[in-house]
């Protein structure tokens, strides 16, 4: 048998082996058929067509035209401009509210963690079509909620998404107040599989609570803190619904952001090269920023 | 230490439960605004007063206290046997229900919000099993099957998974044209099946079932297909719970995709309804967050229901938001 096999050619042994996997092979392929088609195929395409011209019948090779036209836009740097703007704000909002809130409900009972989990989480179910709809109602100038309470604090009354200098911030600032349900309850487990033995020898050690804490939990949560990072950062870097929703981009291009932008060059102008441009500039952008998290974090472990 | 315990527990719980109110303040506010009462006839001021746009804004359903009055006075003009007095009262009482559903009611009768409701239910529920089918299957042999190009296929689909989605909308739309399905479900419906967390889940999930199982089940001399339904499913279950319960969420809140690819109304999912709604009624507010509630009361009632899935999804391997 050993003989017989070892007389065999590499390909024959592959397809041997194939054959005898056979089933498996069966098993993936619904998965492999759809993932091909559907997402394999058209992320190829979309490289292709950002250096081509589209056209109806025929489209044509321009090269890197695409992107330079893109960068040349005003709008397309309005909309970078904007979109940076809006993740260096939200991103580490949300992840050290997550962070605070967290440790709040840690401590606490199962019956009052079981209430704060749900109540901070079941925003996050929502569709964000909802969420934005009643904010654009909360924002309203005369008869807006938020108006309402600024105005206990005298703070005056603003036309919040209609103004172009509050109207991002508007935007920003309904980000930052819906609350981080993911980041809540991924820190939650985190800091409940933190050994509870470390937190007693340091209680002997004479630490205080702040100190356990910043010496004990925070650097058990890096790799969490990286995760949630990340997640914020890609869901911050595609920020359309509230966009679309809220503002449509304006007053003028006030709250344009990337993914409006491609939205808009795409199904609105029919500008298919440049909006795959446009994302696959998005695509890089969030890759380096991906890139330079990791890196950050796991170079400050290091020291 | 016995103060200062009790201080912080105090700081502790007032921080979170203003937190929390703030948190639920917007959906609490779509509530509120769709059971508004609509215009009022002010008697003592002979005004007309639209509750939704009132200035300061009233924070519950005027409806509500309304309605206890009227029923009081009506069984205290009972109580006085004036039962034209009373007749009056159960009338008002009638109308403040009326107006206070009447956001719902044009709703319903103005607008096809039942057929959106019934597209998102079924689209959802359709991408659901067929994920839950398809990825099993498919995360069950990645990660217990030792097969030629295992690893390329897996981490070509990890790969797939930091790549935005914005960059195959305009492929995937000249797909969708190119094969007829623009203005059909299945242009939701396929790329939805093709989305790939639910491998990796279920990968991630199956290195935990133990081999020797499945072994024996091998040795028994069942089918691969027999051993993946009696074996590996039950085992899976709660992976499997987690994913559809996700899967469920994303398609049902799913935005983007779909408003580009449905422009026949009685088409719409509940989300691209809501968008055409508040285009054409920009400014009726009440009607607006009528049809936001419709789109929120199932995901609510899933969450409420489901809850446990939920907190344990996002610790297995990290869920998406």
């Amino acid at each position: 048998m050993a003989h017989h096999t070892k007389s065999k050619s590499k390909p024959q042994l592959l397809l041997r082996a194939m054959w005898k996997e056979r089933a498996a092979y069966l098993f993936l392929l619904p998965k492999l058929i759809l993932f091909v088609a559907f997402i394999l195929i058209p992320v190829v395409w979309a490289f292709v067509i950002s250096f081509q011209e589209y056209g109806v019948f025929e489209s044509e090779w321009v090269g890197f035209d695409n992107f330079k036209a893109a960068f040349a836009s005003e709008s397309f740097q309005v909309a970078l401009v904007n979109t940076l703007k809006y993740t260096v704000v939200t991103v580490p909002c949300s992840v050290l509210l997550a962070l605070g809130l967290a440790t709040l409900i840690n401590p606490l009972g199962k019956w009052s963690q079981g209430f704060f989990r749900g109540a901070f989480y079941l925003p996050t179910v929502t569709s964000m079509v909802i969420i934005a709809m009643v904010w654009r109602w909360v924002y309203n100038y005369r008869f807006g909620l938020f108006n309402y309470f600024l105005d206990f604090f005298g703070i005056p009354p603003q036309d919040w998404l209609n103004q172009s200098d509050t109207a991002l911030w508007a935007l920003i600032i309904m980000s930052v107040l819906i609350p981080p349900g993911v980041g809540i309850i991924m820190y939650l487990a985190a800091m409940g599989s933190i050994p509870e033995s470390l937190y007693e020898s340091a209680k002997i050690d004479g630490a205080n609570a702040f100190q356990r804490w910043w010496r004990i939990t925070i650097p058990l949560l890096k790799p969490t803190t990286l995760y949630l990072t990340m997640l914020s950062l890609i869901g911050s870097f595609q920020v359309f619904i509230q966009v679309i929703l809220m503002t449509g981009g304006g007053p003028g291009n006030a709250t344009e952001t990337l993914v409006h932008l491609i939205y808009k060059t795409a199904f609105r102008d029919m500008e298919f090269g440049l909006a795959s441009a446009q994302a696959i500039v998005l695509f890089v952008i969030t890759l380096i920023f991906g890139i330079a998290q990791y890196w950050l974090m796991y170079r400050r472990s290091e020291e | 230490m016995g103060f200062r315990h009790t201080t912080n527990k105090w700081i502790t719980y007032t921080v979170l439960v203003v937190w929390a109110v703030i948190s639920l303040l917007p959906l609490y506010w779509v509530f509120t605004t769709a059971l508004q009462l609509g215009e009022y006839h002010d008697e003592t001021t002979g005004q007309t007063i639209s509750y939704v746009e009132a200035e300061p804004p009233v924070l519950y359903p005027m409806g509500i206290p309304k309605y206890i009055d009227e029923w009081q006075q009506a069984r205290a003009a009972e109580a006085a046997n004036d039962t034209a007095k009373a007749e009056h009262h159960r009338e008002r009482m009638d109308q403040i229900v009326d107006d206070t559903f009447s956001g719902f009611e044009a709703l319903f009768k103005g607008t096809n919000i039942w057929r959106w409701f019934f597209n998102s239910a079924y689209i959802a529920v359709v991408v659901t099993v067929g994920i839950l089918i398809i990825d099993t299957m498919a995360g069950y042999v990645l990660a217990k099957k030792q097969f030629p190009g295992r690893n390329l296929i897996f981490w070509l689909i990890i790969a797939t998974m930091m790549i935005p989605g914005q960059i195959t909308l305009v492929p995937l739309f000249m797909m969708v044209q190119k094969f007829g399905l623009m203005d059909t479900h299945w242009a939701l419906i396929l790329p939805d099946l093709a989305m790939v967390f639910g491998v990796f889940l279920m990968r991630q999930y199956m290195l935990s079932i133990p081999s020797e199982l499945l072994e024996a089940a091998r040795i028994d001399g069942a089918s691969e297909w027999k051993t993946f339904w009696t074996i590996v499913v039950p085992l899976a279950k709660p992976a499997m719970a987690t994913l559809g319960i996700f899967t469920f969420m994303n398609v049902w809140n799913s935005f983007l995709w779909p408003i580009i690819v449905l422009n026949d109304a009685d088409l719409y999912t509940l989300p691209v309804g809501l968008k055409t709604l508040q285009d054409q009624n920009l400014a009726i507010f009440k009607l607006l967050m009528s049809g936001a509630a419709v789109a929120a009361i199932p995901m609510i009632v899933v969450f409420i229901a489901f809850q446990k899935y939920f907190i344990k999804g996002l610790t297995l391997g990290g869920v998406k938001e």
